[in-house]
């Protein structure tokens, strides 16, 4: 039985102080060479050994500092050559690093307890324990039975389902010509099969271009409050948690993180953390909070920077966020306008966390900042898992090659291969397509038998 | 007991004959039984062979050492290779045949093999002793004894014919049905099912205005099934035509008027028929919005008087059969000789039989053909010679043969039957081979010869000229991939050919992959001095393979990858005595499916309906614990 090489973070999804990703599989030491920058190469490793390095893109730039853990086989939690990769604890960092390996097309997302599932194939865990694993496979195929019923992914696999069929419909045409070539039927012609691939093309466009939109949904979206003292941070911060139609968690500053509060917007998950101050401080407890204002600000995708009606223009503050945040990043909110405005403020929205006076619009600016977009509604169906983004990417790939077979006019069985294995692909997604389905559908449709 | 043999089979058709041949081939003694000597692989419908993946089938039977290529070939009137504008994974071959050459020619074979005996005898029961074949017994009361036993019984179990309301017992017109064997099997266990078919009328030749009817001839070069048939002086016989004609909204009012009477549709029929090949009143109550049918006129021989009306087959009244042939052109006048009919008649869902069409309930009992739920002579073929060889090879101890997915148009019949079970009658098509591309015609003896020759189906000397050409191909694909034409005489030849220039040299495998171009034309540019190039300019079907693997290259490594990751866990077994219902992590509906079909891999349990990828993970596990 021959494996492939599988990717899959190996800590809780999350904010935590690092995070790991976890390869297993014979490409992991050579793939995992592709994209680390270090003094040695992974695979003249030897086991058990940790390396310092960066992690950079296909293109050269750099993610993140990483520590990369050899283990080889059969001395490794799979039994297979194994990689770990430590992060800093940033869902997105993680995120991006498991994308430029599963790009190289060696390498493919973990199913729901697979690593596990190979430990026991290759012995690695104790027969009494086979029960357990079965079980929690099980356990989590149900939750995402469970999972896909939800609105989203229900969404999703809806429209997925459609592209499948036109798919199938499109495959039905070529097959019809290649097995029933001597039935009285009128066959498709070039423009048409190009049009329907064409169409099915821009669809599959159009959900991966939602990814970023999904990718916002499922990770949430980090939101720093800065402003000057008595600006009414804390005003506007309360305001939110009680607006926002549900409070996710509660969560109390602790002395590893500011995060405060979690709240949920359109089915958006927002992180609320509210900063301190920016200034060097001489002050060693006031200097812990200074470092970790400029670090949440650092991780921030959007930055609410606050004034308000009655102070001067916090100029000074301002340049210090754009020295850490980028300017595209950054909401200016005039605070406490029931007070009359004393100076000409640049403001994106103006409000008034007190009467209420244009907090509904702040409401409406944070989703279309976090997903960069006003097209997304509550109806739109959005790709938010990595493995559907590939599923989705693969399958546009493979209509490109069966396209140009189509321009090239070659015959229609090797057209039929791209567009079956575009099939096999959008299946991945939504349950298994089968040639029973191309057949059918002709049956269906079509007059056939002599 | 009268008599044992090593191995019995029943009934003497398509599949029979490749399970007893290859059988006694092998060195077994075969009892071939049959109710009619003078039927031997008689054509019960069309009288034609091959066609889009039949045709495929057929070369792989051949390629296997089989006889139906050779049949097909000596009793052919017309020869045509369908899909020839496409490429040639999808050439598929076909034949018209004189029906009672054919059948002389196949009596022919049988009967000059030694160890092959013919017994005209009607088997009324399957004796079985401890879930292990025992033998049969026939009509007449007779005992006969064997250590395996292949049915392969077509239509005949049971069979029932229907024509309107009027049903007579038979499995082919004019012949007895067989009773008793689908009891005895029941009894014991299996389960069984129904399922029909049909076949259209017979017309008198001189009856029909022939003029004002669009010919359809054979191809000027005909080419030859077998791999063993001498293309010299081939097509042996004289060659005819077929013709064709159509129905029209007069015709089908005609029907129309005879479809209270229909067994079809008021529900006498049972059985379930097959949905590619409808009975004409199908077509007209399915595709209302059609105005036109097809029809093919097909000679039944060189000497017959009938002609076979394909594409009108038909369970209605016999009267309404006439009155509507009458209003169809250049039939004006026909004179119907037979009445088209539906014959049902039970099957085992195939389920039940293992991949080398043992059955799983009674160890040396082999189904083969119709009774698995195939529609078709390739497709019962097929399973008859895998049948035979199991059969033998089972006798001797050697080890089983099954052919993968990725290996034959065999191996995907066999599985899909096995693995996904079938509620109509089974046809095989080129869409359900999913490595289309590999398995070709014009490569079946690259696929299959070796196993022909290991179980001695396949003369010495012709395998010995297979390896020599094996290599030259080889040898052939590896010069045409690293050696470069001169940029100078590729340009002259492109730019006579009125096509787009190369800007530097290509190697000869690039330019060959350009479709206007072929292989030879540019081998035959001097230049090369190689000795390869020289013999594969000389063999013209190792010369075909190169340029087959080097044109479609990109293609068919796509496929190549596609096996890898499909066949991953082909390898991986599952013992026939796992208990599914001791795994309770397995789903509801896979276990149920996983203990209905018992897989024999991980691989084809995967291809279950209803089995999910994580009771695979789940079966994964239990096996190894």
């Amino acid at each position: 039985m021959k494996e492939d090489t599988i990717i899959a973070l190996a800590t809780p999804p999350g904010i935590g102080a690092i995070s790991i990703i976890r390869i297993s599989g014979p490409d992991s030491l050579i793939q995992t060479d592709k994209l680390f920058k270090g003094k040695n190469k992974i695979s003249n490793s030897d086991s058990h050994r940790i390396h310092y390095g960066n992690i950079v893109d296909s293109t050269g730039n750099h993610i993140d500092d990483v520590l990369v853990s050899v283990f080889r086989a059969p001395n490794s939690y799979t039994g297979e050559d194994s990689v770990e990769i430590s992060t800093h604890g940033n869902p997105l960092i993680a995120q991006k690093i498991i994308g430029e390996f599963i790009k190289s097309g060696k390498i493919r997302l973990a199913e729901p307890g697979e690593f596990t599932k190979r430990a026991f194939l290759n012995n690695k865990i104790d027969l009494s324990q086979a029960e357990a694993v079965a079980d929690i496979i099980h356990a989590r195929s149900e939750a995402s039975l469970r999972g896909a019923r939800n609105q989203l992914d229900g969404l999703l696999s809806k429209k997925v389902g459609k592209l499948r069929e036109s798919l199938i419909n499109a495959t039905s045409f070529i097959e019809l010509e290649l097995d029933f070539a001597e039935e009285d039927i009128e066959f498709v012609n070039t423009e048409e099969l190009l049009k329907r691939i064409d169409e099915i093309i821009i669809e599959i466009d159009s959900l991966l271009e939602t990814y970023n939109v999904g990718r916002v949904i499922r990770d949430g979206v980090n939101v720093a409050l800065v402003g000057k003292p008595n600006v009414g941070k804390s005003s506007i911060l309360n305001y939110l948690l009680k607006e926002s139609r549900s409070i996710v968690s509660d969560i109390p500053g602790t002395t590893r993180d500011i995060i405060r509060e979690e709240i949920s917007i359109d089915g958006i998950l927002f992180r609320l953390f509210d900063t301190a101050g920016l200034r060097e401080s001489s002050n060693p407890v006031e200097e812990e909070g200074i470092k970790r204002s400029r670090e949440a600000l650092r991780n921030a995708d959007i930055v609410l920077f606050i004034e308000d009606t009655q102070q001067g223009i916090a100029r000074d503050l301002l340049e210090e966020v754009l020295n850490i945040s980028s300017g595209d990043k950054i909401v200016r909110v005039l605070n406490k306008i029931d007070l009359g405005e004393k100076n000409n403020y640049d403001a994106d929205i103006k409000v008034s966390a007190k009467t209420g006076a244009g907090m509904s619009n702040l409401l409406k600016v944070l989703v279309q900042k976090a997903i960069g977009t006003d097209y997304y509604t509550e109806k739109t169906a959005v790709v938010t898992n990595l493995r559907h983004y590939t599923c989705l990417k693969k399958a546009r790939e493979s209509l490109l090659n069966a396209r140009d077979s189509v321009i090239k006019k070659v015959s229609g069985e090797f057209i039929s291969v791209d567009l079956r294995n575009a099939s096999l692909n959008l299946g991945e997604i939504i349950g298994e397509v089968t040639t029973d389905d191309i057949l059918n559908n002709i049956f269906m449709k079509f007059c056939i038998g002599k | 007991m009268v008599k044992k043999y090593d191995i019995i089979v029943v009934g003497g058709g398509h599949a029979g004959i490749e399970a007893a041949s290859a059988g006694a081939r092998m060195g077994c003694s075969v009892g071939l039984f049959t109710m009619d000597k003078n039927a031997l692989g008689r054509m019960s419908c069309n009288p034609a062979i091959g066609g889009t993946a039949k045709g495929h089938l057929v070369r792989e039977i051949d390629a296997l050492g089989g006889e139906m290529g050779k049949i097909a070939d000596r009793s052919g009137i017309q020869f045509r290779m369908l899909n020839k504008s496409k490429g040639p994974a999808v050439w598929s071959p076909r034949s018209q045949n004189d029906r009672k050459l054919y059948t002389l020619e196949a009596s022919k074979i049988v009967n000059n093999i030694p160890n092959l005996e013919i017994v005209e005898e009607s088997v009324v029961e399957v004796i079985v002793e401890r879930n292990k074949i025992f033998g049969v017994r026939t009509a007449l009361d007779n005992e006969y004894g064997c250590n395996a036993l292949i049915l392969s019984s077509g239509t005949f179990l049971n069979g029932l014919m229907h024509t309107g309301l009027k049903s007579v017992r038979g499995g082919r017109f004019g012949e007895q049905p067989a009773i008793g064997i689908t009891e005895s099997l029941t009894k014991i266990g299996f389960e069984a099912g129904r399922l029909k078919t049909g076949t259209p009328p017979r017309l008198r030749k001189d009856s029909i205005n022939w003029d004002v009817l669009e010919e359809q001839p054979g191809d000027e070069n005909p080419k030859p099934f077998s791999h063993f048939t001498n293309e010299s002086n081939f097509p042996f016989l004289p060659q005819l035509s077929c013709y064709i004609t159509y129905t029209d909204q007069s015709v089908h009012k005609t029907l129309e008027k005879g479809f209270n009477q229909s067994p079809l549709f008021t529900g006498l029929i049972k059985g379930v028929g097959p949905r590619y090949c409808p009975s004409i009143e199908d077509k007209i109550v399915r595709f209302a919005d059609k105005e036109r049918h097809q029809l093919f006129l097909e000679p039944e021989g060189l000497d017959s008087d009938l002609i076979y009306l394909n594409g009108f087959s038909t369970s209605l009244p016999e009267e309404i059969q006439e009155e509507a042939l009458h209003k169809i052109r250049g039939l004006e006048n026909v004179e119907m000789i037979r009445p088209g009919y539906a014959v049902e008649y039970d099957f085992f869902p195939p389920h039940q039989v293992d991949l080398t069409l043992e059955t799983k309930l009674v160890e040396g009992l082999y189904f083969a053909g119709q009774i698995n739920g195939t529609s078709g002579y390739e497709e019962a073929a097929a399973q008859g010679i895998v049948a035979g060889i199991n059969a033998a090879l089972k006798i001797q101890n050697r080890p089983e043969f099954v052919l993968k997915r990725s290996e034959a148009y065999i191996g995907v019949l066999i599985d899909d039957l096995v693995s996904k079970s079938t509620d109509e009658p089974y046809r095989m098509f080129t869409s359900r081979a999913e490595h289309r591309l590999l398995l070709r015609p014009d490569n079946a003896d690259r696929r299959l010869f070796k196993y022909g020759y290991e179980f001695g189906l396949i003369p010495k000397e012709v395998y010995e000229e297979y390896k020599q050409r094996e290599i030259l191909i080889q040898s052939g694909i590896d010069f045409c991939s690293n050696n470069k034409i001169s940029f100078k005489a590729v340009n002259e030849f492109l730019s006579e050919k009125g096509l787009p220039l190369v800007e530097s040299s290509e190697t000869i495998s690039k330019i060959c992959k350009r479709p206007e171009i072929k292989l030879k034309e540019i081998l035959d540019l001097n230049g090369f001095d190689s000795e390869i190039i020289e013999n594969l300019l000389n063999n013209e079907k190792a010369l075909e393979q190169v340029e087959i693997e080097l044109k479609y290259e990109g293609y068919i490594k796509r496929q190549f990858e596609t096996i890898e990751k499909l066949e991953r866990y082909e390898d991986v077994k599952i013992p026939l005595t796992l208990n599914y219902f001791n795994i309770k992590q397995l789903s509801t509906e896979g276990r149920e499916k996983l203990n209905r079909f018992r897989p024999r891999s991980i691989g084809q349990a995967s291809r279950i309906s209803g089995v999910t990828p994580s009771d695979i993970s789940v079966l994964l596990i239990y096996l190894k614990s």
